[in-house]
C-alpha cells in the first residue's frame, strides 16, 4: 500500500502544483428539476395566476356587455361594491368564523376519540368520518332540509325545550322555524366542513407519543392540566391547518346559504355568482371577488404568523 | 351519583360520538328517503315506502348522462393532476433549484383561496380568450385545483423516502429508468394513490368552479343543484346511497385483503 | 512516503481525487491505493470526508477533480450501475417493498440473469439467513438486516465491496459479533473491502490497513499496530487510543534525543521522532501510551532501574475497571497524565493524593512536531458516537 498524500505537517500545504481538471456536473442533469416542474407550474401560471391578473384588470374596467369593456382604472367600482354589499361580506366572515369555531369544538373530541380511545374501532370510525364524502355534498346538504323541516322532529324538540325562544331572541332563528335562518346556514357550513377539521386534527394528535400523557401524570398534572399543557399545544399544527381548511372554503361558499337560507342570509359568494352568471356585471363581480381574496389572504397570513406555524405547505 | 361520574369520565367519548352522529345523520336521511314516494316534486317529506326509484335509477331525464360526464371528467382530471403533481413533488423534494419559494407559494395559494374567487377569475380568462365553455374548460379547471392537493400528498410520501434506497438501486446495476420503475415508484405509490383518490373525490364532487365554467354542460353536482330549484327526484338519493355503499364496501374489502395478507406474511 | 508498489490487476487507485461543495472542500486532492484483496478501513470523525471518498469510489458522488482507477481502468465517469463495485449502505437501505430473496436477487436481475434461485439460496446460506427468504425487511432484526445488506452486495461478485458504517446501528455486543463475521466473509470470498467507520477499535480489529482521515485529508496510513505505536501527528495519537503528550525542548541529539520537560530530562529514540527538525534547542512533543507507564510510590523511587524515563507527580483520581486500574496524575510535565496499571499486585498506597513517580522505557516514547494542536482528535470519538 502506498500513500502520497502530503503529510499533514503543521506548516500548511506547500504541495507540488497538480494538474487538476475540474469536472462540471452535466447541463442535462441540472435541467432535470426544471423539466419536472415545467408542465405543472405552467398549468398553474396559465390557469391560476394569469386569471387573477385578468380579473384584476376586469375589476377596473367600465362598459357594458353590448359595447364591450375597457380598462379605465375605475376604482370607484370597489367603493361601490363594498358600499352595496358590505352586509354580505360581514355575514360571510361571521358565518364562516362561527362555523369554524363550531367545527373545532365538535371535531376535537372526535379526533381525540379516534386517536386515543377508539382502540380496535379506530379504522371503522375513520371510515365513517370519510365515507359521507362519497355521497355528493349537495345531496347531503339537501338532506338538512328534511332534518330541519318546519314541524319536523328537530324543530319540535328545540321548541319544547324553549331553545328556539332564546335563539330567535338572538336573531339566529325564527320563533318556530330553523330552516331559512342563519342557524340553518351555519349548521350546514359546520356539517360540510367538519371532516376538513377532523382529519388534520387526528393526524397531529395521532403523532403524539402516548407516554407523554403518562409522563405528565407522573409529574403531578391532572388530566385537565395534561390536556392544556401537553396535548393541546402539541396538536397546534392540526388546529391551525384544520381551521384554515374550514374557514377559507366556508368564507366563499354560497351553496349552504342558497339551499338552507333565505334572501336575508345571502353570503358574498352568492353575490359574486349572480353578478357573474346572471347580472353579467363583470367589473363589480371581479371587484367583489378581489376584495374577498384580499380579506381571506390577509386573515390567513396574520393567523399563520400569530400561531407560528409557517411551514404548512 | 355514579351515573354523573360515568358521564364525566367518558365525556370525550360521548362528545365524539355525538359529533359522529351529526356527521352521519344526513347520510341516513338520504338513504331512507331513497325509498320514499313523494307527493309533489320535492323529496323532503316522508310519504310511503317504495322501490320505484331503485328499480329505475336512470328514470329521470339527463340524470345518468350527467353522472357519466362527471365520472369522465373526474377520471381525466385525476390522471392529469396526478401526473403533473407527482412530477412537481419529486422536483421539490429531490432537487435544488432557483425560485423554490415562489413555486411553493404558487402551489399553496390555490388551496388558500376561496373557490368562488378561482372560479370567477378563471371564467374571466375564458371569456377574454373567447373559449367555448364546456367539457374542456371544466377539465382544465379541475386539473388546476386538484394539482396542489396531489403535490401535497405525494410530497409527504417522497420526503419520508430514504434517498439511499435509490442509491442502492443504482449501485446494484439499475439504470435511471429501472431505478424509477423498480424502486422509486413502488415506494412512492401509496402517496401517489392517496393524491389520486383525493383528486378524484374533489373533482367528482366539485360544484362552484364547475358551475362557473361549464357553460351549458351539466355535471352531476350541477344536476342536483338544478333539481333543488325545480324538484328533487328520488333517483338522486338512490345514486347518493349507492355511491356511499360502494365506497364503504370497497374500503372494507381492502381492509380484509390487507389483514389477510398480513396474517399470511406472518406464517 | 513514495509510490513503491506496482499497481496490481484489481487495485483501487485514487489519483488526485477531491470533492468541493460550493466553497466547502469535503475532500482535499487525495492519492490512495487499496491493494486487491485487502481489508481497508477509512477511519475518522463525522465530517472528515471518509464517506464522501467512499461514495466517489461507488460513483454516487461525482469527483470534482481527479481520477478513480479500478485496476488499469479509469472508472471516474462511469455511473454507479456500470461499476463492478457494490456498497453496503449505512442503515442498510433494504428495499421495503421487496422480500429478502428479491432484495438479494435485485442486482442479478438488473443484469438480466434469469435463474437466480441457486445463487440467492447459496448467498443466504453464507450469511445464515436461509429461513428468512420470504420475509420483508421490516420483519428482521437489525443484525439480520445487516447481513441481508451484505448478501445483496456480495452476490454480484463485485471487485470491491464498500461498507459505509455498516455496524453503526447495532448495539455493542452484536457489533463485536458482526466484526468477526465480516472478517470471516472477507477471508472466504477474497474480495477487496473498503470500510468506513468512526470507531477506532472496529477499524483496528478488522482492517489490514487503516487510513486515518481528518478535515478532508488522510493524516496517516498504515497497519493498525504501526499506527498505534508510531503516530505521526497529535490527531492520530489522540484519536487512536489515548496518548500522554508532554512538551519539551531538545537539549542533546545523538542516537537518542534528550528533551528537557517538566524539570527533568526524558529520552527517546531518534528514529521514533517524526518532527521536521530535531536540532538542539528545538521544541518537541513527547508521546507515551498510558499502558506503557509504570507507577511507583515516591518512597520506592530508589528502586527504579537506571536508564528509564521518570516523571514525578501526584495521583488526583483513580478508577478500578477490573483488568486494570486507571490513574490520573498531576505533574509538572503535564496536567492529567493517564496511567493504566494491570491489576496484578496492587499497591494499596496508590490512592488519590499519593506522591508517585512515573517511569517507562525510553524506547516506548515517540516524538511529534510541537507546532500542532496538542488536543487534536482527543474528543472526536465522543463527538462521533
Amino acid at each position: 500500500m502506498s500513500v502520497t498524500e502530503a503529510p499533514p505537517a503543521p506548516p500548511a500545504e506547500p504541495e507540488e502544483p497538480r494538474k487538476l481538471t475540474l469536472r462540471k456536473p452535466s447541463t442535462r442533469k441540472r435541467l432535470v428539476p426544471y423539466w419536472l416542474l415545467l408542465p405543472g407550474i405552467l398549468w398553474l401560471v396559465v390557469f391560476f395566476a394569469l386569471p387573477l391578473v385578468y380579473q384584476a384588470s376586469t375589476s377596473v374596467q367600465t362598459g357594458s356587455l353590448e359595447q364591450g369593456f375597457e380598462v379605465t382604472w375605475h376604482f370607484q367600482t370597489y367603493v361601490d361594491a363594498l358600499r352595496e354589499y358590505y352586509p354580505q361580506f360581514i355575514r360571510s366572515l361571521l358565518y364562516a368564523g362561527t362555523a369554524t369555531i363550531l367545527c373545532l369544538l365538535l371535531g376535537y373530541p372526535l379526533a381525540y376519540l379516534i386517536a386515543f380511545k377508539a382502540g380496535r374501532w379506530r379504522n371503522l370510525v375513520l371510515v365513517l368520518v370519510i365515507a359521507p364524502f362519497f355521497t355528493s355534498f349537495l345531496i347531503r346538504t339537501l338532506a338538512w332540509k328534511t332534518i330541519l323541516a318546519d314541524g319536523g322532529a328537530v324543530v319540535d324538540v328545540l321548541n319544547t325545550l324553549h331553545v328556539l325562544d332564546v335563539t330567535s331572541w338572538l336573531g339566529w332563528t325564527e320563533s318556530n322555524r330553523v330552516l331559512a335562518t342563519p342557524m340553518a346556514v351555519v349548521c350546514g357550513l359546520t356539517y360540510n366542513f367538519l371532516p376538513f377539521m377532523i382529519l388534520p386534527l387526528y393526524t397531529s394528535l395521532e403523532r403524539i407519543d402516548g407516554r407523554l400523557h403518562e409522563a405528565a401524570g407522573d409529574l403531578y398534572a391532572t388530566p385537565a392540566t395534561t390536556f392544556r399543557k401537553v396535548t393541546f399545544p402539541l396538536s397546534m399544527p392540526g388546529v391551525v391547518s384544520g381551521t384554515l381548511l374550514t374557514f377559507i372554503p366556508a368564507s366563499g361558499d354560497y351553496v349552504n346559504a342558497e339551499l338552507l337560507g333565505s334572501t336575508d342570509t345571502k353570503m358574498v359568494g352568492s353575490v359574486i355568482q349572480s353578478q357573474f352568471l346572471r347580472v353579467l356585471d363583470y367589473p363589480t363581480a371581479a371587484a367583489l371577488s378581489f376584495i374577498l381574496m384580499a380579506i381571506v389572504l390577509l386573515m390567513v397570513t396574520f393567523y399563520i404568523r400569530r400561531s407560528g406555524t409557517e411551514d404548512l405547505v | 351519583m355514579s351515573v354523573l361520574r360515568w358521564i364525566r369520565r367518558n365525556l370525550i367519548v360521548i362528545a365524539g360520538l355525538l359529533t359522529l352522529a351529526y356527521m352521519i345523520l344526513p347520510n341516513i336521511v338520504v338513504m331512507v328517503f331513497s325509498f320514499n314516494k313523494p307527493k309533489g316534486r320535492f323529496n323532503y317529506a316522508w310519504q310511503q315506502f317504495s322501490l320505484d326509484a331503485w328499480e329505475d335509477p336512470c328514470g329521470v331525464a339527463d340524470l345518468c348522462g350527467s353522472l357519466s360526464l362527471s365520472l369522465q371528467i373526474a377520471f381525466w382530471a385525476t390522471l392529469g393532476a396526478t401526473a403533473l403533481g407527482t412530477m412537481i413533488a419529486f422536483a421539490l423534494v429531490r432537487y435544488r433549484f432557483r425560485a423554490r419559494g415562489a413555486i411553493n407559494s404558487l402551489i399553496f395559494l390555490p388551496m388558500a383561496m376561496p373557490e368562488v374567487v378561482m372560479a370567477a377569475s378563471l371564467l374571466t380568462l375564458f371569456l377574454n380568450m373567447g373559449a367555448e365553455l364546456g367539457f374542456w374548460t371544466v377539465l382544465i379547471a379541475h386539473i388546476m385545483f386538484c394539482l396542489s392537493f396531489v403535490v401535497t400528498a405525494v410530497k409527504a410520501r417522497v420526503m419520508s423516502m430514504d434517498p439511499r434506497l435509490e442509491e442502492a438501486a443504482r449501485d446494484l446495476y439499475a439504470g435511471p429508468v429501472q431505478t424509477f420503475v423498480r424502486v422509486t415508484l413502488p415506494i412512492a405509490a401509496p402517496g401517489i394513490a392517496a393524491g389520486a383518490l383525493l383528486a378524484f373525490a374533489l373533482s367528482f364532487d366539485d360544484f362552484i368552479i364547475t358551475n362557473f365554467n361549464a357553460g351549458s354542460t351539466v355535471t352531476f353536482p350541477m344536476f342536483v343543484w338544478g333539481s333543488a330549484q325545480r324538484g328533487t327526484p328520488v333517483q338522486i338519493n338512490v345514486i347518493g346511497t349507492a355511491m356511499f355503499v360502494i365506497a364503504v364496501l370497497m374500503v372494507l374489502v381492502g381492509q380484509l385483503i390487507a389483514s389477510r395478507r398480513k396474517s399470511n406474511a406472518r406464517n | 512516503m513514495t509510490q513503491q508498489q506496482q499497481t496490481a490487476g484489481g487495485d483501487v487507485r485514487l489519483a488526485g481525487i477531491s470533492k468541493t461543495y460550493g466553497s466547502f472542500t469535503a475532500v482535499h486532492p487525495l492519492d490512495l491505493t487499496v491493494p486487491q484483496g485487502s481489508f481497508f478501513a477509512l477511519l475518522g470523525a463525522s465530517g472528515c470526508g471518509k464517506t464522501t471518498t467512499l461514495r466517489m469510489i461507488a460513483g454516487l458522488e461525482e469527483a470534482t477533480t481527479g481520477t478513480v482507477f479500478l485496476g488499469d481502468k479509469d472508472i471516474t465517469d462511469l455511473p454507479p450501475y456500470k461499476r463492478p463495485v457494490n456498497t453496503v449502505f449505512q442503515s442498510y437501505a433494504l428495499f421495503p417493498h421487496l422480500d429478502i430473496t428479491e432484495n438479494v436477487a435485485f442486482g442479478l436481475r438488473r443484469r438480466g440473469i434469469k435463474s437466480v434461485k441457486k445463487q440467492v439460496d447459496d448467498m443466504l446460506e453464507l450469511v445464515q439467513l436461509g429461513d428468512f427468504a420470504r420475509r420483508k425487511p421490516h420483519q428482521l432484526s437489525g443484525g439480520q438486516q445487516q447481513r441481508v445488506a451484505v448478501a445483496r452486495a456480495l452476490i454480484n461478485h463485485p471487485q470491491v465491496l464498500l461498507l459505509d458504517e455498516p455496524l453503526g446501528a447495532l448495539d455493542l455486543k452484536l457489533r463485536r459479533q458482526m466484526q468477526l463475521e465480516l472478517k470471516r466473509i472477507q477471508t472466504e470470498v477474497g474480495i477487496t473491502f473498503v470500510h468506513v467507520t468512526h470507531d477506532q477499535e472496529e477499524a483496528m480489529t478488522m482492517a489490514d490497513t487503516v487510513a486515518v482521515m481528518n478535515g478532508g485529508r488522510v493524516e496517516q496510513l498504515g497497519a493498525p499496530a504501526d499506527l498505534y505505536e508510531n503516530p505521526r501527528t497529535t490527531f492520530v495519537a489522540n484519536f487512536l487510543g489515548t496518548s500522554n503528550l508532554i512538551g519539551g525542548e531538545i537539549v542533546s541529539t545523538g542516537e537518542n534525543l534528550v528533551v528537557a520537560a517538566g524539570g527533568g530530562k526524558l529520552a527517546l529514540p531518534r528514529e521514533r521522532c517524526s518532527a521536521s527538525s530535531t536540532a538542539a534547542g528545538g521544541r518537541l512533543l513527547l508521546g507515551i501510551r498510558p499502558e506503557k507507564i509504570s507507577l511507583a510510590h515516591a518512597d520506592d523511587a530508589d528502586d527504579i532501574p537506571a536508564g528509564r524515563n521518570r516523571v514525578t507527580g501526584r495521583i488526583t483520581d483513580s478508577s478500578f475497571i477490573g483488568v486494570s486500574t486507571q490513574y490520573v496524575v498531576e505533574s509538572p510535565a503535564g496536567t492529567a497524565l493517564q496511567v493504566y496499571e494491570q491489576n496484578i499486585e496492587r499497591d494499596t498506597r496508590l490512592v488519590p493524593g499519593a506522591e508517585v513517580v512515573l517511569h517507562w522505557n525510553p524506547a516506548h516514547t515517540f516524538g511529534l512536531d510541537a507546532a500542532q494542536d496538542i488536543d487534536a482528535g482527543a474528543t472526536s470519538v465522543e463527538d462521533a458516537e
